[in-house]
């Protein structure tokens, strides 16, 4: 089983991703299953989603406590909330942010995991560009896929057919599609 | 056909096959998709000849129910929590006066203080109403429980309440099978009722009944629960066989077969049971669990027949009898009546708060070890508590007991268990 | 469902008269052969203005409906005086479920008959003030905003009677009940802002609107025959005086109806979409205190020292609603 967990503000489609990576993993013909922890809606408050991805039927039904994943929507979150808690050393982190790890203060941090899970990424800026909206959950997805190998892109893709109208839908598969190289590009890097 | 959508939603596609005829509905967290889902099928027309209803208030919403169901229509309406209390006095007269009405309860603590995530509390408040109790333990069986309701509840003309618990099944995305048109119709005939309001046959339903005859009603009501827990196993066989899954019955046991530890309790939380019981098993602890689908009627014998030989029965529930104790274990000591074994009782997951594998995982090897007090509070802070108590041991004026727990918390946000 | 004739004795007053008009026009009442739906031999008080209104109202309705009509009742006098267990007196289906809700479980009956096809079977809800007034309130607003198709009738007695006479919000200035004694400085219930429910009516907009009296039963049938003719939200609130409560003799039933509405304390007339559109006139003005002083809730205005003050306020809003509803010719 391979557990996500997604971090963000209000507003930003924290528990949308995580419900557009079930049903991409769904697609692959895999079980998946994705909530948030909830709380009453308000735009800008800390939020959560949770995403488990497995080959057969999952019963578990507490929050993602050791996150295989962890994608971070929201760097101003970084050191208000506890955003690591319970992540294994062979973990993924995704976060949106033009600066890279050393820049966000996480250098030493993030010396305990593998260089090539590990990844900033400029998806509101990314989202800006082809959507123009600056809700980064979808390059944010379109990474995931490309540094975890979870889901495919073409699956996330067709996730995000199922959930917007088909304009919106396109401009998003194009921000996921280019997220999606931009990841494959600097994890190739990283492996170099 | 397989889907990968949010439960509420799978709920709402289930009713709709059942081709509900009134839809009558009041906002409440986290019922609210549910209902959402079926308002805008029915605006579309995708569910047919079905009136929806926009209530004023919950006691409204039973209310118009109520006299839809009278008048001979298939009618669902759904609740939860501060909602189930506010229409209390419609649910306990829809089934005084016998009306198959199907209704959803997005299982929701009760306040005060006010909660919107999920225990039990509001389910258990009318487990004596009169209605039949479902608790679906996944969204699959949340979906299935709906079709066998109405099947169940025009049977019997008695209503069915359906208990999902609130956004951890109402909010998740699973993956899910829609069964077809066809396949809910062969199932569930059109509804035939046993009284209804006709020109043409003119009775009058709900008039006073007195000493000399009220003992008879109730007992009849008490008779046709009875009669139901022989009827929800064969409802459920029945789903099986047309719809090619298990789903609802009065419980179901996993790995209890030699079992020493069991582990008893109703909805979601069963799946995260039985990933810590197989845990333990692949450790060589003799333990299982039971999953509790029929609450009302209780299934005494049932229940019985799983937990006699254990040595020690482990009720987990998220519900409180407030200076008693446990609510679900009641009904699990009665089952056990004249058996000796060590019982245990649980209180978890009030007002929402997790319950991981990890503290099941501690739990059930203290009850193993025979280490459990008779009544644990799961995960209970005792340090906040504990400073609560002496702060209000200080002063007579030590204000509200809920904001000064909050303040000592701390900012909810950065908690992620 | 088949007509039962009844005794010739058994007809109303109107019988003979109404032998004058086209039959069409004729008082329900007046006929031998009428629908009777609510049969005698209910346990009603002698003289209780609720069973005369609701006999007339719902015969009314009947044949408006060409006796394809289902009636919901709310707890309270008439409910109970009309079902002592074991027996019904009503010869229409019927149903009673709770004090509060006879607005929402008719507007769930009515949504029924609609998705069955059968909406030519027409719904009516019926309660007391008790149950229309305060705790029915809230489903009664919502039954109006959504313009269910329902006629709510009101029989107002202005107290909960069938519990012992307390105070209700319809219960008027001055009136001794159980829970509004007449003692102390401000004997019997208070002078309040009042609630007046048809107003409270009017201001949803539903298409009829009308207030009643058994006072003049062939106007309250007119009114019914005229409300059933119309579809959506539709509210009649009739005056019944209760011997019991009000402390009269039973033989002033209708007397004190007729004082009530002469005096302008209980206006009659018709609204339509928020709009009063016609109202009784008063041929002669009567004071107050020929309707207050045959009814002993209010017996502590009169006697040695009257409470002129009190008499006065009284005045006042009979005087008020004179002017309001142009009652004058």
């Amino acid at each position: 089983m391979f557990q996500i967990r997604i971090h963000g503000r209000g507003g930003q489609g924290v528990v949308s991703a995580a419900e557009m990576l079930s049903v991409a993993a769904f697609l692959e013909g895999r079980h998946a299953q994705a909530f948030p922890s909830f709380g009453s809606e308000r735009m800008g408050a800390p939020v959560m989603a949770f995403c488990r991805i497995d080959d057969k039927e999952i019963r578990l039904r507490e929050p993602v406590l050791d996150p295989d994943a962890l994608i971070i929507q929201d760097p101003t979150l970084l050191h208000q909330v506890d955003l690591f808690k319970g992540l294994r050393s062979t973990g993924y982190i995704l976060i949106n942010s033009t600066r890279d790890f050393d820049e966000l203060g996480l250098a030493e941090f993030a010396r305990g995991f593998r260089r090539a899970h590990l990844l900033t990424i400029a998806a509101t800026e990314l989202a800006m560009k082809h959507v123009g909206r600056a809700v980064p959950n979808v390059p944010l997805m379109g990474a995931f896929a490309a540094i975890t190998r979870q889901v495919k892109l073409d699956s996330v893709i067709a996730a995000i057919r199922e959930k917007f109208p088909p304009a919106l839908a396109e401009k998003n598969a194009t921000a996921a599609t280019e997220a999606y190289a931009a990841a494959t590009k600097t994890q190739v890097a990283s492996h170099a | 056909m397989l889907k990968q959508i949010e439960g509420s939603k799978a709920m709402a596609e289930a009713i709709a096959l059942c081709r509900p005829e009134v839809i009558c509905a009041y906002p409440i967290t986290p019922q609210t998709h549910i209902v959402e889902g079926l308002g805008e099928m029915v605006k579309t027309g995708e569910l047919a000849n079905c009136e929806f209803i926009n209530v004023e208030s919950e006691f409204a919403a039973m209310s118009v129910a109520i006299g839809s169901s009278a008048a001979g229509a298939r009618t669902y309406t759904a609740t939860a929590s501060q909602g189930l209390l506010f229409m209390a006095e419609a649910v306990y007269n829809a089934s005084g006066l016998g009306l198959p009405i199907v209704m959803t309860i997005g299982n929701r603590a009760i306040g005060a203080p006010i909660n919107i995530w999920n225990d039990h509390s509001d389910s258990m408040s009318m487990r004596d109403a009169g209605w039949i109790q479902l608790y679906a333990e996944t969204n699959q069986e949340a979906l299935d429980l709906h079709i066998q309701a109405f099947r169940l509840a025009e049977e019997l003309s008695c209503p069915v309440m359906v208990c999902v618990d609130g956004f951890i099944l109402t909010h998740a995305y699973d993956r899910v099978d829609v069964p077809t048109q066809e396949q809910v119709d062969a199932y569930l005939p059109p509804f035939v009722p046993r009284q209804s309001l006709d020109p043409e046959h003119p009775v009058s339903i709900g008039a006073m009944v007195g000493p000399e005859a009220f003992m008879e009603v109730r007992y009849l009501a008490h008779h046709k629960q009875l009669r139901a827990l022989g009827l929800i196993p064969l409802l459920g066989d029945e789903f099986r066989m047309q719809f090619g899954r298990a789903s609802g019955g009065l419980l179901r046991a996993y790995r209890t077969e030699d079992a020493e530890t069991i582990v008893v309790a109703l909805g979601s939380v069963n799946g995260t049971i039985q990933e810590v019981v197989d845990e333990m098993r692949a450790d060589d602890v003799r333990i299982g669990s039971v999953s509790i689908c029929a609450f009302r009627p209780f299934p005494l014998a049932a229940l019985r027949e799983v937990l006699e030989r254990a040595k020690r029965v482990v009720v987990l529930e998220k519900s409180l009898a407030v200076g008693l104790g446990g609510i679900l274990s009641d009904g699990v000591r009665k089952a056990l009546s004249g058996i000796v074994l060590n019982g245990y009782t649980v209180i978890a997951g009030l007002g929402g708060r997790a319950i991981t594998r990890a503290s099941l995982r501690q739990l059930f090897e203290d009850a193993e070890a025979d280490e459990l007090e008779q009544v644990t509070f799961l995960d209970l802070n005792a340090d906040l508590v504990a400073h609560e108590l002496a702060r209000e041991a200080e002063s007579r004026k030590s204000g509200p007991t809920a904001e000064a727990i909050l303040r000592r918390v701390g900012t909810v946000a950065s908690q992620i268990g | 469902m088949e007509m039962q004739p009844i005794k010739f004795y058994q007809t109303a007053t109107f019988t003979v008269g109404n032998r004058l008009l086209d039959e069409k026009e004729r008082s329900v009442q007046a006929n031998m052969r009428r629908t009777n739906s609510l049969n005698s031999g209910h346990r009603a008080c002698q003289g209780c203005g609720e069973a005369l209104g609701a006999r007339y109202a719902i015969d009314a309705a009947m044949r408006a409906a060409n006796s394809q009509l289902a009636a919901v009742n709310a707890t309270g006098c008439l409910e109970v005086f009309s079902t002592p267990y074991p027996e019904t007196s009503w010869q229409i289906p019927w149903i009673h479920s709770l004090f509060g809700n006879a607005a929402a479980v008719a507007s769930g009956v009515a949504a029924a008959m609609r998705v069955k096809g059968r909406d030519h079977v027409r719904v009516i809800a019926q309660g007391g003030d008790g149950g229309t007034t305060d705790i029915g309130f809230g489903c009664l607003s919502g039954m109006f905003e959504r313009n269910d198709d329902v006629l709510y009738i009101c029989y107002d007695n202005e107290a909960y009677m069938n519990t012992g006479v307390q105070r209700s919000s319809a219960t008027p200035p001055a009136a001794r009940t159980a829970t509004t004694a007449a003692v102390g400085p401000a004997p019997g219930n208070v002078f309040g802002t009042g609630k007046n429910v048809p107003l409270i009516a009017m201001a949803h907009n539903i298409p009829y609107v009308a207030t009643a009296s058994v006072a003049n039963l062939r106007d309250l049938e007119s009114k019914v025959t005229r409300a059933m003719g119309i579809r959506g939200a539709r509210y009649i609130h009739i005056h019944v005086p209760c011997p019991l409560g009000w402390g009269s003799a039973p033989a002033d039933t209708i007397k004190l109806a007729r004082l009530a509405v002469e005096s302008g304390l209980f206006p009659l007339f018709e609204a339509e979409h928020g709009e009063i559109v016609s109202s009784t006139k008063l041929r002669q003005k009567v004071p107050v205190n020929a309707y207050l002083s045959l009814q002993k809730r209010y017996a502590h205005l009169f006697g040695k020292t009257p409470d002129v003050a009190r008499i006065a306020l009284i005045q006042a809003i009979a005087d008020r609603n004179v002017k309001r509803f142009d009652l004058c010719a």
